[in-house]
């Protein structure tokens, strides 16, 4: 046996690799690689562009795009393509951050509703479905309403909307796969009841969750922007996506440029994150990895 | 003796599904526990493990003493620490009996490590012996791959193994074959003949497959609706069934060089668990020999010529000696 033993943890050895392996399929290689230069466009920022994002240059706004400005500059003159870069900061953190949140509490609820049942998961799924009956953007609002506009409103009405979802998910997953004969398999050969939760459920129905999560990033985005484009987001000068749309909105014959961007930045990164989705959905999927080995 | 169960009984809500039912089966002995679909297999050997209490199963009467331990009474982390460890279970269907995500190795060393408490790489190492005895072609390349890799005569080996991972002195194999086809399936068979044999564990094989049950088993238990029929040596029931529940599923064997047409079925089916009669025989109604006694009273235990039967009209003994009703 030269081969290392596999190593244990929550996510399974051939599900680690499944990112990596998205990035093989053409579709996975776009829509990675278009990601992975957002991220690192947002994340270095400060280092790309000879402009703040925050200082108004009167005498130069409604500039088109040209050389200096590509994408030209807003009522106040300022760079779009750096508001677009700090904005990026903004709409993938707040979203990001948020659905991992999400993710995780729900995974957490759903696995004990769907593995425990009973009066437990009764009491979670009548909280889950009154959610899960409004539409995440009326959940949203009214939670922003509650906690104030700004960053972490956003991310809290966020982490809330999606969190039925998750539970939702997990617990269906959990609920077919625990009546499964490997399950069953597993308690005759004496496992315990939360060695078989953690050992047998939560990684069989990781790869459908992670998927969902990648999926409602996209959505999370749209979401993020929206309430930004309600002037709920974060608050200006931080540029925010749909804060930008939002300014730009009334400057449609103006400066066109002005919303055009922001709203094509936010329209390719969904794209890209549900190709990249799917591109994981099929790599997650062992079976199918073997197949086409 | 190993495990004696004596008189079991075992309900569901309402539904008395288990009614007196007793066997017993020792060190380096195979024990068929046969019957149609319905009449309480399985359910016999989910009780015998405790799990019978998951889907709300409650053991009315009777014991089941394994090692001289009565475990109907145990509570339930005594019971985990038994399952695996002194008793295994062998499921139904060996296509889905592992894990997806696992390698098989990791699902096998799983079991020593858990009861054994050995450490990753001693684990692995039995697990590879395991395999190998289980005569699985390179049992190391084996044990790196995943379950969808394997054949169905594969994956039941594996199965096997687990169950053999921390030396289990009772096997429970509740149709181990069902799911396998016919080739595959007498070698699996033979495995597990050979594994009782060499390593003294006693085998309780559920199975309606009376040809199985002539090949390995030393005892037989006819189970019908939650009744033992008729149970004792396999050689004694082949020759001579006394109970005529007993005499059709041998009838329904195919042999060679049987006229066509001649092989026979059992006319109707087995009654619903809800329809149970207790003051009666419950195979009255598809037996050619029952008569209105039947219908009335629950027929008696006779031990004679080391079978016991419960039949109002037993078939005749092979020695043709007198009966005695008791």
């Amino acid at each position: 046996m030269t081969a290392a033993a596999p190593r244990p943890g929550l996510l399974p050895a051939v599900l680690r690799s499944a990112p990596v392996l998205a990035f093989t399929s053409w579709k996975g290689a776009i829509a990675g690689s278009f990601l992975l230069l957002l991220i690192l466009g947002a994340l270095l920022a400060p280092w790309l562009t000879p402009y703040e994002y925050d200082v108004q240059n009167l005498p130069g706004a409604f500039q088109p795009p040209s050389l200096a400005h590509p994408m030209g500059t807003d009522e106040f003159g300022r760079d779009l393509l750096t508001r677009i870069l700090y904005g990026a900061r903004t709409s993938l953190s707040v979203s990001g951050v948020a659905i991992a949140i999400s993710l995780f509490c729900g995974m957490v609820l759903g696995a004990s509703a769907g593995y425990l049942g009973g009066r437990f998961d009764r009491a979670v799924m009548v909280v889950v479905d009154l959610t899960w009956a409004f539409p995440e953007i009326l959940v949203a609002l009214m939670l922003v309403a509650i906690i104030g506009p700004g960053t972490t409103g956003t991310l809290v009405a966020i982490c809330v909307a999606y969190l039925a979802q998750f539970t939702r998910l997990t617990r269906a997953q959990v609920m077919s796969l625990k009546s499964e004969t490997f399950v069953e398999a597993a308690r005759g050969m004496g496992a315990s009841g939360t060695a078989i939760l953690f050992r047998h459920l939560l990684p069989n129905c990781l790869g459908p969750v992670l998927v969902a999560g990648m999926l409602a990033t996209g959505d999370a985005i749209i979401l993020e922007a929206t309430l930004g484009f309600f002037g709920l987001g974060a608050q200006p000068p931080t540029p925010s996506w749909g804060g930008m749309m939002s300014s730009g909105s009334g400057l449609l014959f103006k400066g066109p440029w002005i919303i055009l961007f922001p709203g094509l930045c936010i329209a390719l990164t969904v794209v890209a994150i549900n190709l990249f989705g799917d591109a994981l959905l099929h790599k997650l999927d062992i079976r199918e990895r073997v197949r086409s080995a | 003796m190993l495990l004696e169960v004596k008189d079991l009984s075992l309900s569901i809500g309402i539904l008395r599904l288990l009614d007196r039912v007793s066997f017993a089966v020792d060190r380096g002995q195979v024990l068929g526990l046969v019957g149609e679909s319905g009449s309480g297999k399985s359910l016999t050997a989910l009780a015998l493990t405790g799990l019978v209490r998951r889907i709300g199963g409650v053991v009315t009467g009777g014991v089941i003493l394994f090692d001289g331990q009565d475990l109907a009474g145990l509570p339930e982390p005594a019971l985990r620490r038994l399952r695996g460890k002194r008793i295994a279970f062998i499921t139904q269907n060996p296509m889905s009996a592992l894990d997806a995500l696992k390698t098989i190795g990791d699902q096998v060393d799983q079991v020593a490590r858990l009861h054994l408490g050995l450490s990753r790489r001693a684990a692995r190492a039995r697990t590879v012996e395991i395999l190998t005895r289980l005569r699985i072609p390179d049992a190391a390349q084996v044990a790196r791959a995943y379950p969808h890799q394997l054949s169905g005569g594969m994956k039941q080996r594996v199965v096997i193994a687990m169950a053999l991972a921390a030396d289990a002195e009772l096997i429970i194999a509740d149709e181990p074959t069902t799911a396998l086809d016919v080739t595959v399936q007498a070698q699996i068979v033979m495995i597990l003949a050979d594994l009782v044999r060499q390593r003294q564990i006693g085998l309780i094989l559920i199975t309606h497959d009376m040809g199985v049950v002539a090949q390995i088993c030393d005892l037989v238990c006819v189970l019908y609706a939650g009744r033992v029929a008729e149970s004792g040596p396999v050689e004694t029931l082949f020759a001579a069934p006394r109970h005529p529940y007993s005499a059709a599923l041998i009838g329904c064997i195919p042999r060679e060089g049987m006229a066509p047409g001649a092989l026979k079925g059992i006319p109707g089916g087995v009654p619903s668990a809800a329809a149970y009669g207790d003051a009666c025989c419950r195979f009255a109604e598809r037996c050619p020999r029952a008569d209105a006694l039947c219908r009335r009273t629950r027929p008696p235990e006779r031990i004679e010529g080391g079978m016991t039967v419960a039949c109002h009209h037993p078939l005749p003994l092979l020695s043709a000696a007198p009966e005695v009703a008791r």
